[in-house]
């Protein structure tokens, strides 16, 4: 299919109308509470954003880098940091620092992946892991000496306009995840995302056709922390409102871990068909605890059950569709539509 | 094969000069001296386990050999490494294939382009101008491979799912797409019926004769070698036991014993 | 000795010693990494499982002794399987697609372990106090818990029982065997079967084993899980494949991260025990990739 602007094609831009109209149309209206904002649609666009740097490292570039979490506490303090400390900084542009900043952390973690790979290279990216989050813990300056332990955030502020409703801090998110998640696609489908399928897929054989397999890498875990950078001060500044090293946990990283490979390694649509499992299956969990069993069923239970299932849903994917959730939509699309020229990711 | 060429043949583009390479205790390749001529058809052959690939992988920057030295058009490489050597204008493919499983045909050939692509990361997430016609232009570079090759057909296929013969094509599509001065191949016949070498014989002297393109071809089929080879390196255990035109080397003694297995003590 | 060495030792002895219960979380890992090539993400959680079913058992009213072949028993079955459900259906599969599989397990165990048994933590008393051993503090003035020094003598016990079994015993041979080439061993009549049941039998042991070790420590509770994260450093250091790496590789890992924690610890407010190991697992992999005793990877192309 021929793009027609930038890497886009008809299909993208149709696809991207619809999908847009309902974010912004549709969405605000038939919301009914905003319970809708806080607990689903904006943890939606953050995790989102996070699996899409997961999906960057790990599905295209076939690094198994855990610690996601790490990069996403880094970027939230830096955020915290720079907005608290530069009188007058524009919301957008710590932003986007927090993001160079979370990136310079993957650069320095990810060096490891230019010894090793595989399950030793997991191990050492746990390091980033432990090691920001207990950093950020441990020097107070980082948490302006808050001895709480929660720190609230500050409040957004856009061109002189706090940002203080649900829908506003939707619609912030919304454009923020938007433009990014083109700026993935254009990676992924440009000469950029092919040399990182390279490296996965054979990297010797993509260093005989001159692909360098350092800059690649190092550029991937910069890319790809920069957008869990940014996911870390939005999760922090619209969804939690706070700020504390707990809430970035491994616990975290492996949920991350999880909406990539359930969603399907190697796709960007598998993202987000990854995170709306991930936070809609504990939702849906809870109404059939309450509704069906009437309440009798116990919490802890319940998110006991919600790991079980969580686990199980990775075995069974591993064995019957290792692509993912993805492969499976893209199955059934085809059904309904057989197009004669798939893309193979998008 | 002494018909005019188009580009006659030069001065060496790759001079081994007493290579050795151990694995451990085990010595692969024995002081190794050849060379490679501009716009040749050179051919490496020899039994199995004879060093042949891991020769290759010496030139390329794969393995580092214990000795000797290697020069590139009389140069001797900082730091041989295969994407540095890619940059001095070798390609070649593997002996037993290294694609890129996930990706299409199409997007295989296209990181064969990755030398002639000069664009960051920030020209293509941003989508600019110039990341974007660069794109067009390597497309459209592959796609005359792809049509070269007469793989159209399946030029959207995932790599992974083709045939052993295609996936050899696909391959050499690849290597191609570099405009590497210097091709390396690595048994690029090997899994094909008649038919196929044929077409693939066509295609390797194609390149040669209207590009240039100089030409090492480990091969296993003497026929092949005998027709389009213009020089022939004759490895057995690790050690060069013939180097000369095809005629010479097919009727030395040394040759004969190692194909036809006389004790080697 | 002055009173400054005798505190460095001190330290030093307590960092192996708890070490040494790293080495045994570890050794699990190895079991089956050695005799299947397979990373067994899962084992932390089945070192939880295990404890937490021991505890749970005697709770219902079992003595000691049944509830610790009970235990076993389960292990057992989990371990039949994890091999019959998970890893023999992705036998041919990459070595990241196993690894995510038992990730996924090792999730399915938390929540299933948590979801049988409960959130609280519960003590375990094996009968060995978490106190200075009187006669060693007296007369070489080093103030050693006498647990600790138990767990050890345990931990070395079934590291050496272990290293013997694969070296002398037939069973042993056949498990290195099929680690090296199952299809090979099951060819010339190995009983694969067998000798996997075996492994993870022994896996399940020492599963068993350390969580008791562990929650007699500190308590048996959900925290047990994120400590098999620190077998991973262990792992790394040591070599998955090398039993006796493990057990070295514990103890540098535990001397270190208590050396770092009593020295370096007061001037940043503690907590460096918490990434220490990795960051010593970065190190060693910038130099020594395959670990102190683990087998080198020669790629061929």
């Amino acid at each position: 299919m021929k793009p027609i602007f930038m890497t886009f094609t008809k299909e993208d831009f149709i696809n991207f109308f619809v999908i847009m109209v309902v974010a912004v149309a549709v969405v605000p209206n038939i919301v009914p509470t905003s319970y809708w904002y806080v607990s689903i649609l904006i943890p939606f666009l953050c995790l989102s954003l996070a699996g899409l740097g997961q999906q960057i490292i790990i599905g295209y570039t076939g690094q198994l880098a855990l610690g996601a979490a790490g990069f996403m506490a880094a970027g939230a303090f830096a955020c915290f940091n720079l907005i608290l400390r530069v009188p007058g900084i524009p919301f957008f542009v710590a932003l986007i620092l927090s993001g160079f900043i979370a990136s310079a952390f993957g650069i320095l973690f990810g060096l490891p992946s230019l010894r090793v790979r595989g399950i030793y290279l997991m191990v050492a990216t746990l390091a980033s892991q432990f090691f920001i989050v207990w950093g950020i813990d441990k020097f107070g300056w980082f948490k302006n000496y808050d001895t709480s332990g929660i720190i609230t955030v500050q409040q957004i502020v856009i061109f002189d306009k706090p940002l203080t409703s649900p829908l506003a801090m939707y619609l912030l998110t919304l454009g923020i995840v938007t433009v990014l998640t083109l700026i993935a696609l254009n990676l992924v489908r440009g000469s950029t995302g092919r040399k990182w399928m390279a490296v996965r897929d054979m990297d010797i054989a993509a260093e005989s056709m001159g692909v360098s397999l350092l800059k690649t890498k190092l550029q991937a875990f910069a890319i790809s922390s920069f957008y869990c950078g940014i996911a870390g001060a939005l999760f922090a500044f619209t969804y939690l409102q706070s700020l504390e090293p707990a809430a970035f946990s491994i616990k975290l990283s492996f949920q991350i871990l999880f909406i990539v490979i359930l969603g399907g390694l190697g796709t960007i649509n598998g993202v987000f068909i990854g995170t709306a499992f991930i936070l809609l299956f504990p939702v849906l969990l809870n109404i059939v605890g309450t509704k069906v069993f009437h309440g009798a069923v116990d919490a802890t239970i319940i998110s006991s059950v919600e790991q079980m299932v969580f686990g199980a849903l990775m075995i069974i994917f591993m064995i019957f569709q290792p692509l993912g959730m993805a492969k499976i939509w893209e199955n059934m699309m085809l059904k309904f539509a057989p197009k004669p020229d798939r893309r193979l990711t998008s | 094969m002494a018909e005019s060429r188009r580009f006659p043949i030069g001065d060496p583009v790759l001079e081994l000069k007493n290579i050795s390479l151990r694995f451990g205790g085990v010595k692969a390749i024995t002081n190794i001296s050849f060379n490679v001529l501009k716009h040749e058809v050179r051919a490496i052959i020899g039994p199995n386990g004879a060093g042949k690939s891991s020769l290759l992988n010496c030139i390329n920057g794969i393995y580092k050999p214990q000795e000797g030295t290697i020069l590139f058009s009389g140069q001797v490489l900082d730091n041989i490494s295969p994407n540095v050597v890619a940059n001095n204008g070798v390609s070649r493919t593997f002996q037993n294939l290294a694609l890129f499983k996930r990706m299409s045909v199409l997007d295989n050939i296209l990181v064969g382009r990755t030398l002639h692509t000069t664009s960051n990361f920030w020209e293509v997430g941003f989508g600019l101008p110039k990341a974007m016609k660069e794109d067009r232009k390597n497309k459209e570079k592959c796609e005359e491979i792809v049509k070269f090759l007469e793989i159209e057909h399946i030029k959207d296929a995932p790599v992974g799912k083709l045939s052993y013969g295609l996936q050899k094509k696909v391959e050499f599509g690849r290597a191609l797409a570099t405009e590497a001065s210097i091709l390396m191949l690595d048994e690029p016949m090997a899994g094909m019926n008649v038919e196929e070498k044929r077409e693939m014989c066509r295609f390797i002297l194609k390149v040669n004769d209207e590009i240039g393109t100089t030409i090492v071809l480990i091969e296993h089929d003497m026929g092949v070698v005998m027709d389009i080879s213009d020089r022939v390196v004759v490895l057995d255990y690790g050690k060069v036991i013939g180097d000369g035109v095809p005629d010479e080397v097919r009727s030395s003694q040394a040759v004969i014993d190692a194909y036809l297995g006389a004790s080697h003590d | 000795m002055t009173d400054q060495l005798l505190f460095f030792l001190e330290v030093v002895v307590a960092g192996m010693l708890s070490g040494t219960m790293y080495s045994l979380v570890a050794l699990g890992y190895v079991l089956i990494y050695k005799s299947s090539s397979n990373f067994n993400f899962a084992q932390g959680a089945m070192v939880f499982f295990a404890v937490l079913s021991f505890v749970g058992l005697m709770e219902l009213g079992l003595p000691f002794v049944a509830a610790f072949i009970a235990t076993i028993l389960l292990m057992m079955l989990l371990g039949l399987l994890t091999e019959k459900l998970v890893l023999r259906p992705l036998t041919n599969q990459s070595e990241e697609t196993v690894l995510m599989a038992t990730i996924g397990l090792g999730f399915f165990l938390e929540g299933f372990t948590q979801a049988i048994w409960g959130v609280e933590v519960r003590k375990l008393d094996l009968g060995v106090k978490d106190f200075p051993i009187p006669w060693i503090a007296d007369n070489l003035k080093l103030f050693i818990s006498a647990l600790d020094l138990v767990a050890a003598v345990v931990a070395l016990t079934m590291i050496a029982g272990i290293t013997l079994i694969f070296k002398y015993t037939k069973v042993g041979l056949g498990l290195r065997a099929v680690a090296d080439d199952p299809g090979a061993a099951s060819s010339i009549g190995i009983p694969l079967k067998n000798i996997m049941f075996f492994v993870w039998s022994a896996a399940g042991v020492v599963a068993l084993v350390a969580g008791m070790m562990w929650g007699a420590r500190a308590g048996v509770q959900f925290a047990l899980v994120d400590l098999a994260l620190k077998a991973l450093p262990v792992l790394i250091i040591g070599g998955f494949s090398s039993i006796s790496g493990a057990l070295i590789a514990g103890l540098i890992v535990g001397a270190t991260e208590k050396i770092l924690e009593v020295f370096l610890g007061p001037m940043v407010g503690g907590g460096i025990e918490g990434w220490a190991p990795y960051v010593m697992a970065i190190l060693f992999l910038l130099y020594r990739p395959e670990g102190l005793f683990g087998e080198k990877i020669i790629r061929r192309v």
